[in-house]
């Protein structure tokens, strides 16, 4: 097949917006442009670079200007970090002091750790569940792959809101599980499941577990089977050709699962404050304590820039451990 | 305060607090003149907390047209106003949230000339409130209420014919409140409210911010951690009405709401409402302007409008809470002018109590403490 229907969707829109970027770049006023170098490609390039620095990069350096100043009552509840000393001085006052306290009251570690421990067993349920879905999504014929992969988006098109109120209905005493455990006459007392650990995995496992299937989905559904047939041709069961050969091809879509199950469960706040007991503690609740019960915007500052800093500093360090490994492999 | 009907919770809102930043109805510019103020007035008020057939009769008599907002904590309001600019002319924070709003200059003082309705005000009150809000300079008092005890008169009789009903020891004192820890205990995830309650218990000053006192207050708490199953501010509505809770420290009109609710779905609890014997906190919606309000004179017109006694009234029976309106007494319903849940009777009023703020120190320790407390199951 040729024409322009074979080529994806999203290959496309690249072609357009560098066609239409380059036309820019060769007209008279791109001329100064190609000047400085600038060519279709770095225009393309640009635009996820221009959307990280707006929407990531300048709110990151409020929230850490915000965590190196004072809590003081005013509008907005903090002191600003300059200020003209005199006519000619620019003063610039920088307070550690929220990161000290951090480290001196132990809540602060206790809840970090607490909420690590709970995305990690989230994440290796949502694996444990998830790439039994996604082997059985790829390896099914066309036709109802698309329709299975359909089902894992279709929550996404009902507010995660609703979906979690759902649960509360399903969960709690007089709920759809209690009820009818009741009415078949297996349980005299309804079993308290709602404001437990349990519904707290429960929900995040439910919640996240499309964020799991998709990657290893689009890992699975590229691994080229011959390699299976050749295993078995070597003598490998069904079973010993799945751990030598489909596991360590899927170890990258493993990875990206489970960080994109891992991160955003560390700062849970939804799930746990309405499936939850209050008394787990999780980050992301004491976050919202500083912030709104406080009214400490700096130290509120403080714990979220600490937060991204113990989450992203490691994620870095195990990709870049990852592209050597993988350059490695590749020499 | 907890205008209750909130099936969602706090949480929800941290959720709409981002989505709301898009949402500015006008952008205010400095100091319109007295005269030339275009007929529009935002105003931002608690959900289901005011009669909606009020603000059409003020449209239709002003032809000043309402943009009406509404929000679900006093901590979504308190973001958005100290953020500034928040564009709203009339806002209702609670006077606990106004008190330390006004020190940071959050507000425009009232033109108190504007508000003739402000002579309907229960003096009394008024001076509880003056606590908050020196001179009442600031806000007028919308509507008021406890924090108290909601419980199942019929499941507390069966477990213990002679419970302490009419005390705090029911919910605070271990020996009492470990019996009903299977029929389930419910508090409000407030710090400060919680706390005060303590101290009131132990015979202190509720608005005690010594630390020695916090510290006796979490220990009596701790002690009975094991015996309360949900610590939050609005569920329990929900949990008395359906009966997955048998007693909540909950805010007199939302205990009234859940007999309501469980009489709507027929079930024939009788749910109550007490203020305790040692006394409770009381707390008061006020209704305030924002220093950078664009439009400060329909602000006053339609404060004004609601300290009339026929619409304070209204809003009352609507609403299920107390006006502070004297005037209006005489127009609110028997059945709620005859609850002594939601008007005290005045030897109950004596014992009522205002929960002041407190400084950011004391603040962060009592928060500290309250954590203790709910995370230390």
């Amino acid at each position: 097949m040729t024409g322009p229907g074979a080529v994806p969707l999203g290959q496309r829109i690249n072609f357009w917006i560098e066609d239409g970027l380059g036309a820019i770049v060769r007209s008279p006023v791109g001329s100064r442009l190609r000047r400085w170098g600038v060519t279709g490609k770095a225009l393309v390039a640009s635009v996820p670079f221009f959307w990280l620095l707006l929407f990531f990069l300048i709110p990151f350096v409020i929230v850490l200007k915000i965590s190196f100043s004072d809590s003081v009552i005013a509008m907005p509840p903090y002191q600003p970090l300059f200020g003209w000393a005199s006519e000619k001085v620019l003063e610039i006052k920088l307070n550690f002091g929220n990161y000290a306290f951090l480290i001196e009251d132990n809540l602060y570690i206790k809840a970090y750790l607490n909420s690590i421990f709970v995305a990690a067993v989230s994440t290796l349920l949502c694996l444990l569940i998830g790439y039994p879905m996604a082997y059985a999504i790829a390896r099914s014929n066309a036709a109802t792959r698309n329709v299975l992969l359909l089902l894992v988006i279709l929550p996404f098109w009902t507010s995660f809101l609703l979906r979690v109120y759902a649960w509360i209905g399903i969960l709690k005493n007089n709920g759809l599980i209690n009820n009818t455990l009741m009415s078949l006459g297996l349980i005299d007392q309804p079993i308290q499941m709602l404001q437990t650990d349990f519904a707290v995995y429960v929900g995040i496992v439910y919640s996240y577990l499309p964020f799991m299937i998709l990657p290893l989905y689009a890992n699975l559904e590229k691994m080229d089977l011959t390699l299976l047939e050749a295993a078995a041709d070597l003598g490998c069961k069904p079973w010993q050709a799945f751990l030598k050969v489909t596991l360590p091809l899927s170890l990258p879509g493993i990875i990206a699962g489970c960080l994109l199950v891992f991160i955003p469960a560390v700062g849970e706040f939804v799930i746990p404050a309405l499936l939850g007991d209050p008394g787990m503690l999780m980050i992301g609740k004491v976050l919202w304590t500083e912030f709104f019960n406080n009214r400490d915007w700096p130290v509120a500052s403080a714990v979220a820039i600490a937060l991204l800093l113990f989450l992203v500093i490691p994620i870095m360090f195990f990709q870049r451990a990852q592209d050597a490994e993988s350059a490695g492999v590749h020499k | 305060m907890r205008a209750a009907i909130r099936a969602a919770t706090a949480t929800f809102l941290a959720v709409l607090v981002l989505a709301g930043c898009g949402r500015k109805p006008s952008t205010p510019e400095a100091g319109p003149p007295a005269t030339a103020e275009e007929k529009v007035l935002n105003v931002y008020n608690w959900s289901d907390y005011i009669d909606p057939a009020v603000i059409e009769a003020f449209q239709k008599e002003t032809g000043i047209a309402v943009r009406y907002d509404v929000f679900d904590s006093n901590e979504v309001l308190e973001t958005k106003l100290l953020t500034g600019k928040s564009g709203y002319d009339v806002v209702v924070p609670s006077a606990y949230f106004l008190e330390r709003q006004v020190q940071a200059g959050v507000f425009r003082k009232l033109d108190k000339t504007r508000l003739a309705g402000l002579a309907n005000l229960d003096p009394g009150l008024q001076a509880s409130v003056a606590r908050h809000d020196p001179g009442n300079e600031h806000g007028v008092i919308y509507m008021w209420g406890t924090t108290g005890i909601g419980y199942d008169a019929d499941r507390i009789a069966a477990i213990m014919p002679d419970a302490p009903t009419d005390s705090w020891s029911l919910v605070l004192d271990p020996a009492v409140v470990s019996k009903f820890q299977g029929c389930g205990v419910s508090f409000l995830d407030d710090p400060t409210d919680m706390v005060g309650t303590v101290l009131l218990w132990l015979g202190k000053d509720p608005n005690s911010q010594s630390e020695d006192d916090l510290k006796l207050a979490e220990e009596a708490l701790l002690k009975i951690r094991p015996y309360i199953r949900t610590i939050h501010s609005s569920q329990y509505i929900e949990d008395l009405a359906n009966g997955e809770v048998c007693i909540a420290v909950g805010y007199s009109g939302d205990v009234l709401l859940a007999r309501d609710r469980a009489a709507e779905a027929g079930k024939e609890l009788d749910i109550r409402y007490v203020i305790p014997r040692e006394g409770a906190l009381m707390w008061f919606d006020t209704l305030a302007i924002p220093a950078d309000a664009a439009h400060p004179n329909n602000a006053h017109a339609f404060i004004d409008y609601l300290l009339r006694p026929d619409v304070a009234a209204a809003n009352s029976n609507y609403v299920n809470y107390a006006t502070a309106n004297t005037e209006a007494l005489a127009l609110v319903n028997d059945e709620l002018r005859n609850d002594t849940g939601i008007y005290p009777t005045p030897e109950v009023k004596e014992r009522l109590q205002p929960n002041l703020a407190k400084s950011a120190e004391f603040t962060r320790s009592l928060n500290r403490a309250w954590t203790r407390f709910v995370t230390g199951r």
